[in-house]
């Protein structure tokens, strides 16, 4: 920690000044956070920083070890690579949003209590939401508001949680958990729901695609991974995690293959390599754990590179619907060849960044013997071949020409998208250079010939079945549709439910102000049929019936006194 | 938001000729594709396997695995439609609120 910097407070602070410089100047500064704060990091001493006593629980603002350095290093240089992707972006919010939101996920991954990591938690919900409201259509409203109530909900459960914890056992450390108390269940929920466990997932396919060009691309990498770090810092082998993250590898590539949005392909795709990483925190041994952070690292980079792509076709054409795209490496051919090294890298092909990363993890769940999940895995493995390595470069790139004809991408897009698909190549090739980063140390060879060959065959055979499909006419057709997903439930269920109880105590409600009301009104007929002007109790009786009845009335009282 | 060309659309009239239009060369890649997984299949009998699992050891598991997963997926995909597909303005309907 150079220069005694809390990291992410360079990019949180940073933000508050953007609207001080203008044009070009802006620009420069706004390169020059992320850049610096990643030079404060590097090589800094480990330890606990800025520690103090509030009551009687020990805040520590800065926490710096190996597991938090290496996430602490690829938020920097996403936030870094970001920046020039959005660089032709003017939109100030935009710009202090996603800086902030950077800063907010940077410091979170440093903090050494629950009670900072909630503030940085919901920093981290409040500032990115802007990312999806600046897309300024209904439906990105909309969104973004669902999207800041789980955000914030998840906080909230993690606020819950820590107080909990610190009532049972006086401490509010962020350490290793074990999942038992209701305490321990919430934080875990908390951080279940930022890294869209199956059911808490839907935020994320909702939300992401409906972000604009560049926020997307900011999006992609914080959260999600900072809630995988909170797991391998607090839930490190909890059996639990390893069956909740095969079963987020499934899952979502079935959605991915029939989605026609392909932003929202790629955000299933993203919910799928979660899953491969809650999958080696599970397994929790050093090989694991070690896969799992390797994979978040080179996850975000590849996933931030496909994003960018897309993002770029989405800026070009104005669609991102796979049913309108193909044929378009025609006029952005460079935007073509780095989405095809995201695919690439994100299919696991030898010489790609996914490759290193992955077999660790594999490699881990085949030690501990976990055949049928490893079976998932390899299975979630070709069909991370299926949705992210070639569909999504094929229908927007090639497949059947849609006409569409544009210019290329712009200059800093493919600056920004040239610079990720150098280090998913890099990382790939040289797998010395991830694996001295990671926290524990690493005793594994990747390029075996058995491991290399093995790989090829998944993948290209995944390739040779669609290959044959689509020669076929039997690779289902891109529709303009949308396909209903858990979200429904809390989209047009929930709402149908909420109606119909208004509607039913409605109609209740009015029943019984009808009862009500007949009851008056035969009480007021009852008044006028009595005193009313034709009442009998009303009536003006003539004096002499008057004296007759008061003389009938004295005689009986005669009658009976003599009686 | 998004900054569309100006250019028009009109493939075809006039335009590049380029390699992959050509119906014949996309069959050359179609079949580049058989030759390479023949020879990866193939190639299972040139090493020592060193499996963790012993249904690793299986002539071509993974060529065999990867092209079964990869259609299964998309034929129960295809069946997930039926049930998932709905038109595009589902959610668009602002009377529902979401």
């Amino acid at each position: 920690m150079v220069l005694g910097i809390p990291p992410g407070l360079f990019l949180i602070v940073g933000a508050l000044l953007v609207p001080l410089f203008n044009g070009r100047l802006r620009q420069v500064y706004m390169l020059c956070l992320p850049l610096s704060g990643l030079w404060c990091l590097i090589d800094g001493p480990s330890g606990n920083f800025y520690a103090f006593t509030f009551f009687t629980y020990e805040i520590i603002p800065v926490r710096i070890d190996r597991l938090s350095l290496i996430f602490g290093y690829i938020f920097h240089i996403a936030a870094t690579i970001s920046v020039i992707y959005a660089w032709h972006n003017k939109n100030t919010v935009e710009q202090m949003a996603g800086l902030a939101y950077a800063g907010s996920g940077i410091a979170a991954l440093f903090a050494g209590d629950l009670i900072t990591l909630f503030v940085y938690w919901e920093g981290m919900a409040v500032t990115s939401v802007f990312l999806i409201w600046a897309r300024r259509t209904e439906s990105a409203y909309r969104a973004g508001m669902r999207y800041l109530i789980i955000q914030v909900g998840s906080g909230v459960l993690l606020l819950s949680g820590a107080i909990l914890m610190a009532q049972q056992t006086g401490s509010i450390a962020f350490d290793k958990m074990t999942l038992g108390s209701l305490a321990t269940w919430l934080i875990l929920i908390s951080f279940g729901i930022k890294c869209a466990f199956p059911f808490l997932h839907n935020w994320l396919q909702d939300a992401y695609p409906e972000a604009t060009v560049t926020g997307t691309v900011f999006l992609s990498a914080f959260t999600t991974k900072c809630a995988v770090y909170a797991l391998a810092r607090g839930f490190p082998g909890t059996e639990l995690l390893i069956y909740v993250g095969a079963i987020m590898t499934v899952f979502p590539i079935f959605f991915a293959v029939i989605e026609n949005d392909l932003r929202k392909v790629l955000s299933y795709s993203l919910n799928n390599q979660l899953g491969f990483m809650v999958c080696g925190i599970g397994i929790g041994t050093t090989l694991a754990l070690n896969g799992a952070v390797a994979h978040a690292f080179v996850h975000i980079i590849y996933k931030a590179l496909l994003f960018m792509s897309m993002g770029a076709v989405l800026y070009r054409v104005g669609t991102i619907k796979a049913s309108e795209l193909g044929g378009l490496y025609k006029s952005m051919p460079f935007t073509a060849v780095f989405c095809i090294i995201g695919a690439a890298s994100i299919s696991a092909f030898p010489l790609f960044s996914g490759f290193i990363a992955k077999s660790l993890t594999l490699t881990a769940v085949a030690q501990g013997h976990y055949t049928i999940i490893w079976l998932m895995l390899i299975f979630a493995s070709a069909g991370v071949m299926e949705h992210s390595g070639i569909k999504i470069p094929f229908l927007s790139f090639f497949g059947h020409d849609s006409g569409k004809r544009c210019k290329e991408a712009p200059l800093n897009m493919l600056i920004a998208m040239g610079i990720a698909a150098t280090l998913c190549i890099a990382l790939g090739v040289y797998s010395p250079w991830l694996y001295s980063l990671l926290p524990y140390p690493v005793e594994y060879v990747p390029y075996t010939t058995s491991h290399v060959v093995g790989q090829l065959q998944l993948l290209m055979f995944a390739a040779l079945a669609f290959a044959v499909l689509v020669r076929y006419k039997i690779y289902p057709q891109e529709l303009r549709a949308v396909n209903i997903d858990f979200d429904i439930t809390y989209r047009k269920w929930l709402p149908a439910l909420y109606k119909w109880m208004i509607n039913a105590t409605r109609d209740g409600w009015q029943s019984i102000l009808q009862d009500l009301n007949r009851g008056v009104h035969r009480v007021i007929a009852y008044m006028f049929r009595h005193h009313g002007p034709e009442g009998i109790l009303a009536r003006t009786w003539p004096t002499g019936s008057m004296a007759l009845w008061v003389a009938v009335l004295l005689a009986t009282f005669l009658l009976i006194y003599y009686v | 938001m998004t900054d569309q060309s100006p250019l028009p659309e009109n493939p075809g009239a006039g335009e590049r000729k380029y390699w992959l239009d050509s119906r014949a060369n996309v069959d050359k890649i179609y079949w580049g594709l058989v030759v390479i997984c023949a020879a990866l299949f193939l190639g299972d009998a040139l090493y020592q396997k060193h499996p963790e699992f012993s249904f690793e050891k299986t002539f071509g598991f993974y060529a065999l695995f990867g092209f079964g997963a990869f259609v299964f997926i998309v034929f129960v995909a295809k069946g997930l439609r039926k049930i998932l597909k709905r038109g595009e303005e589902f959610y668009a309907d602002p009377e529902d609120g979401s």
